[in-house]
């Protein structure tokens, strides 16, 4: 018995020590990635960076340009995948799930989840910018929206399925018609999860490089049309780090911490909604 | 309270004693109740006299719940649940399935009828005869097991019902607000807070408001799905009180497993079992001279 009762104990340690090593291995890796993140880019992050653009090699410069680029395409790629993203989430949820063209909906978005973001890129670079013979910010907004769109979709459709089943029946049992019901009471019930999804979605979008080097390529300027070729953060990363100019490298470096700073606040902000309560 | 025919129907074993017939406002004839293949009602007849409470009792999974659903047809919101039989509001059959075409019939009649009768035609009775399941579900109002308010605030979800159907200015809406909640004894508790949030409510309140809600929209039924039994002694007491009271103006059938609670507040209680009313009749007769043995065991504790 005794012998027995040690070997579980032993076992026990065991798993859980693996389990911790593991953690503590995958931490060490992101901690890592951080800590070269913030001690390389902090040094290049000043006020230029938020006020000149992109420069020649050797001469002053900042990523103006780029952040304006990347907020913009994130912006317009959002408010499409916002909006295509929950109603199509809506109807797997209330409506078609059940239905032999809502299982076929759900794999395809499932498959466009984890579909290769460059495919995405070649994909929107044949339909947008081959015919329309110009890179632009728009493509680059459409692409990035097809990546965002089924992470909003899934998390809509979870959180609206996580809803009681009795708030629905009681919105119908007024006599409300089902839309009603959707609009007025299951939506603002999931309201909290519904934001939560477009954040995510957001910060997924916010470091993607290969879908925009197809679509809205890049930009030396300032520029703000969207109509024309656009700069963006992970574009201006993904050349700068590459050259062989120390000041490139260093805004590069500076660009990435950007990026990394605004998904993990990004991240947080979508937990600490998520986890708050329901209010009083 | 007069009673008139004790039936007996030969088809089933239910015993049963129906308020005069023109003083009811719902019946449920001949009733049976499909979950996919399985059959879970049995030619089940619930006659609701109006402006009285009506109890369903029976053990688990008898079927109270299922017929009270069938009433309003809320079943109808999952695919492969049905119904078949008749269910009768104000003498209009309420349970079209969907087959044949009669309710088409019906409109057309009406139709018909109202271009060459001088008597003008019930509208809302013309709707009924079509599968106008909000209307009908307008008329039939229905509160849960538990609470359920809205996200919004209590003076909105007292408001919602009445808003889906009517333009009302805002001193009417406030009016029918605070009546609503004063009928359901709801109104001195919330009545500085009316735009905070219903679910900072207590459980209790929360059941209130959910009645208030239900009969701000002026149902000639309210069903209740054993309304109480996620709320303590002293909540129900309350809420008990308040279906007392509504009684003078609504029509209630009332699910409960609280045999104590029908026998206080119940004018007419049926027993079910296994899929079918056993038992029907004035709730005092029933508990006290039950004329079936399975009543008689239910009710005197003996199983269940």
């Amino acid at each position: 018995m005794i012998d027995r009762h040690f070997r579980r104990r032993f076992s026990n340690w065991l798993f859980v020590a693996a389990c911790t090593l593991a953690t503590a291995f995958a931490l060490a890796a992101l901690i890592l990635i951080l800590w070269s993140l913030f001690s390389q880019g902090i040094g290049g992050l000043d006020a230029k960076v938020f006020t000149m653009s992109t420069p020649a090699p050797g001469s002053e410069g900042g990523l103006l340009n780029a952040i304006v680029g990347s907020l913009l395409m994130c912006a317009v790629a959002m408010i499409l995948s916002v909006i295509i993203g929950v109603l199509a989430g809506t109807w797997l949820a209330e409506y078609g799930g059940n239905t032999p063209y809502g299982y076929a909906v759900r794999f395809l978005n499932d498959v466009l989840l984890s579909a290769p973001s460059i495919l995405i890129g070649l994909f929107v670079y044949e339909i947008l910018v081959r015919p329309l013979h110009g890179f632009s910010g728009y493509a680059g907004a459409v692409a990035l929206a097809l990546l965002a769109t089924p992470i909003v979709t899934r998390t809509t459709e979870d959180i609206l399925n996580l809803q009681p089943h009795s708030l629905r029946e009681a919105g119908i049992a007024l006599g409300a018609p089902q839309w009603l019901v959707v609009r007025k009471v299951i939506w603002r019930a999931a309201g909290a999860g519904l934001l939560t999804g477009g954040l995510l979605g957001f910060a997924r979008i916010s470091g993607e490089t290969a879908p925009l080097l197809f679509t809205s390529l890049n930009n030396q300027f300032f520029n703000a049309d969207m109509s024309q070729p656009m700069a963006s953060l992970p574009a201006v990363i993904f050349q700068y780090a590459l050259s062989a100019y120390d000041d490139w490298r260093r805004l590069a470096w500076a660009g990435a911490l950007l990026i990394a700073l605004a998904v993990l606040s990004i991240n947080i902000i979508g937990r600490v909604i998520a986890r708050e309560p329901r209010q009083k | 309270m007069s009673m008139t025919a004790t039936i007996e129907s030969p088809s089933t074993d239910t015993v049963m004693t129906a308020p005069p017939r023109d003083r009811l406002v719902l019946e449920a004839r001949n009733l049976d109740f499909y979950y996919g293949r399985t059959q879970t009602l049995f030619g089940v007849n619930l006659p609701v006299e109006r402006n009285s409470i009506t109890a369903l009792i029976g053990p688990s999974g008898c079927g109270k719940s299922t017929l009270l659903r069938a009433l309003n047809r809320i079943y109808e919101l999952y695919p492969g649940q049905r119904a078949d039989g008749r269910i009768i509001l104000d003498g209009e059959d309420v349970l079209h399935n969907g087959k044949g075409l009669s309710w088409v019939r019906e409109r057309v009649s009406m139709v018909v009828e109202s271009g060459v009768g001088p008597e003008p035609v019930d509208e809302e009775n013309a709707l009924m005869a079509g599968t106008d399941l909000a209307r009908l579900r307008a008329r039939v109002g229905m509160v849960f097991q538990k609470p359920t308010p809205f996200p919004m605030s209590i003076y909105e979800n007292v408001a919602f019902g009445v808003r889906i159907y009517h333009r009302k200015s805002r001193r009417e809406m406030d009016e029918i607000v605070e009546t609503s909640l004063r009928r359901a004894a709801l109104w001195d508790e919330v009545k500085d807070k009316l735009h905070s949030s219903g679910l900072g409510l207590s459980g209790g309140q929360q059941q209130r408001l959910c009645v208030a809600r239900g009969i701000a929209v002026q149902p000639e039924v309210l069903l209740l799905d054993e309304p109480a039994s996620a709320l303590d002694p002293i909540s129900t007491a309350k809420l008990e009180e308040t279906l007392h009271e509504l009684k003078r103006e609504f029509t209630i059938v009332i699910v409960t497993h609280n045999l104590q609670q029908a026998a206080r507040l119940a004018d007419y209680t049926g027993f079910m079992f296994l899929g079918r009313m056993i038992e029907f009749g004035p709730t005092e007769e029933l508990f006290q001279r039950p004329r079936m043995d399975r009543t008689r065991d239910y009710v005197t504790g003996r199983f269940g």
